[in-house]
């Protein structure tokens, strides 16, 4: 079974490419023939977590690793990481700063809803270091 | 899936057709390759959004229409015209003109399409505020936008507000009137009068819908010849008697950028152009936009306006239009003596109408192949190739850009060795003989352009 690798860049607060990973994912997606909600939730999940390491870390880097079965995405930040996980699982709580909510981000939605939208959801985070998410979903194909 | 193939309006003429790759650069959908010196259409990616008509210099790129004698095969033959005709002419025309004109073409009654405008406002209201339907809502009145929705936007065609357009509205309402004068339905031919290719389209195959009420249709180019020539000689050809605007302003202006949205309640928003459609499309794929309740997208910049098959500038008759909406005092001011009962008094009927039936699905032509596991070979393979194209996009392939032709190679469609970077390369190593890379080139750019050629556009005996 062939396994695709990718790498995408993200530099924090640069709100101006925050979505290029996710876009160039769904567009790969597509020409791959994923079912479209399967992509939405794919598309979703990487582009919160993406706008979290925008909003949030200095940088980060996104490992994408595409199967026929899953997709998996990994993304690692250098950052200020997460003190009270469970916290930052629960929806509406958000640390986003007035300005970055100014920008219609940081509701606090971010974390929970990629849970919700992930088939595997792992978080690790280490104060002052910063914060791997990792984040698996199975790939049905869509019948001809 | 549906039919194989959607129905497309636009041809190319193949002995008209010079290669010049104009089309296959402006082509939003990647739509089209050279071969053999001439412009090929992949049917199934075409949207009839018209770009290449619009480019082409040699009118190669033709809008089919129908015999405009097919419209004696019915005893009563309705023109639907669009409103835009009435920003067509710096002349002021009236309605009562262009019904002389089209009645002298053999018409019974002519009748603006946008009228039936007029239901849809509540039935797309309706649908918005229905708690259960997706947002935002996308309007469905561009066919062009319709059909790049279903082979680039797959996951958004849930997200079709499934209105009909205002012409079928209109066609409903005449065909109902004749029907209640006595007639029987296949004895009424509606015929529309077409500012551009993908309502050609929508109406000889209509997306999710059973059937059009359509008839047939006429390109607007035709009826504004005729115009034209009529009113060169208006003093003596026509009488100066002005009818009265029977559209209502927001009728008048539907067909324009931000004639729908401005008229529904609710956070609606416009977007024009094939290009700023799909970006926004991107977006709203990636759930980037929040707070809209409905999305007005028109393939034509200034919505019909700017049509194909129109031949004022678009800003022009987007203005006129505006002014004549802003003139309209009274709606509805019918001419004395009009006996036809009007549109609003069917809009019982045509609300049970509106809707469209059938599922608007998906026709995703992007993927390469149905397998994931040969699709992911197939992509490796495309990425792979990337690694050697230049990246220049030069089209010198015959695809757009190297990306469309290291996809093409994947797909089994066409040859690395159609890359000129590969072939010079190529040459250089000893690998390909001068002969082979030259036969590739003519086997893309046909022989013609390998020949001299003083007739072509700027050069020095230059004639069309």
């Amino acid at each position: 079974m062939s396994v695709m690798s990718f790498e995408y860049k993200v530099e924090g607060g640069d709100f101006t490419r925050a979505g290029y990973a996710s876009s160039q994912v769904k567009k790969m997606l597509k020409q791959l023939g994923v079912e479209a909600v399967i992509i939405k939730r794919v598309v979703v999940c990487l582009y919160e977590a993406e706008v979290n390491i925008v909003a949030h870390a200095y940088h980060g880097v996104i490992y994408i690793s595409l199967s026929s079965d899953s997709i998996n995405m990994r993304l690692v930040d250098e950052g200020p990481g997460i003190p009270d996980i469970p916290r930052a699982m629960q929806k509406g709580f958000s640390t986003a700063s007035h300005e970055v909510r100014e920008m219609g981000f940081g509701a606090g939605m971010g974390l929970p809803n990629i849970k919700d939208n992930a088939d595997i959801f792992n978080i690790n985070s280490e104060v002052g270091k910063g914060t791997v998410l990792e984040i698996t979903i199975n790939l049905t194909h869509k019948a001809a | 899936m549906e039919k194989q193939f959607f129905h497309h309006a636009l041809k190319i003429v193949e002995d008209a057709c010079i290669g010049c790759s104009l089309c296959m650069r402006v082509c939003p959908t990647e739509a089209l390759r050279i071969k053999d010196g001439k412009a090929h259409l992949i049917e199934d990616r075409c949207v009839d959004c018209g770009e290449c008509y619009r480019k082409c210099p040699v009118h190669a790129i033709i809008i089919e229409q129908d015999d405009i004698n097919r419209i004696f095969e019915y005893k009563h033959r309705v023109a639907l015209v669009p409103a835009v005709i009435h920003g067509q002419f710096e002349k002021e025309v009236s309605m009562n003109e262009i019904s002389t004109i089209l009645k002298s073409m053999g018409f019974t009654w002519i009748y603006e399409a946008e009228h039936g405008a007029g239901v849809l406002k509540p039935a797309i209201e309706k649908l918005i505020a229905d708690p259960d339907s997706p947002k935002p809502l996308i309007s469905t009145y561009c066919p062009a936008v319709v059909r790049l929705i279903q082979v680039k936007f797959p996951s958004l065609t849930k997200n079709f507000a499934y209105v009909k357009a205002p012409l079928e509205m209109s066609a409903y309402y005449c065909r109902r009137v004749l029907r209640d004068m006595g007639y029987h339905n296949s004895e009424i031919g509606v015929f529309y009068v077409t500012p551009c290719a993908a309502k050609i389209a929508a109406v000889k195959a209509p997306v999710g819908d059973e059937s059009s009420q359509i008839t047939g249709v006429i390109n607007m180019d035709l009826l504004f010849n005729r115009i034209s020539k009529t009113l060169r000689n208006k003093a003596e050809y026509l009488s100066a008697e002005q009818s009265a605007v029977t559209l209502s302003p927001a009728s008048m202006l539907w067909s324009l950028t931000n004639g729908e949205a401005v008229n529904i309640k609710g956070n609606s928003m416009a977007i024009d152009g094939m290009n700023n459609v799909i970006d926004f499309l991107e977006k709203l794929e990636n759930d980037e936009i929040t707070n809209v309740d409905f999305l007005e997208l028109r393939a034509c910049d200034e919505g019909c306006a700017g049509g194909v098959l129109l031949s004022s500038n678009r800003f022009l008759v987007a203005e006129r239009l505006r002014n004549k909406a802003k003139n309209i005092i009274s709606a509805n001011p019918r001419s004395k003596g009009d006996s036809t009962p009007p549109i609003e008094a069917y809009f019982d009927y045509l609300m049970g109408k509106v809707k469209i039936m059938d599922e608007i699905k998906p026709r995703s032509m992007y993927s390469f192949s149905d397998d994931l596991e040969e699709a992911m070979k197939m992509m490796q393979k495309s990425r792979h190739l990337m690694c050697f194209l230049p990246g220049t996009d030069c089209g010198m392939c015959g695809a757009p850009g190297c990306q469309t032709l290291a996809e093409d190679i994947a797909r089994h469609r066409a040859n690395v060795s159609d890359c000129v970077f590969i072939r010079q390369t190529m040459e250089e190593k000893g690998k390909l003989h001068p002969d082979t890379s030259i036969r590739i080139m003519k086997k893309i750019w046909g022989n013609q352009n390998f020949e001299k050629n003083c007739f072509k556009k700027g050069a020095e005996n230059e004639s069309n």
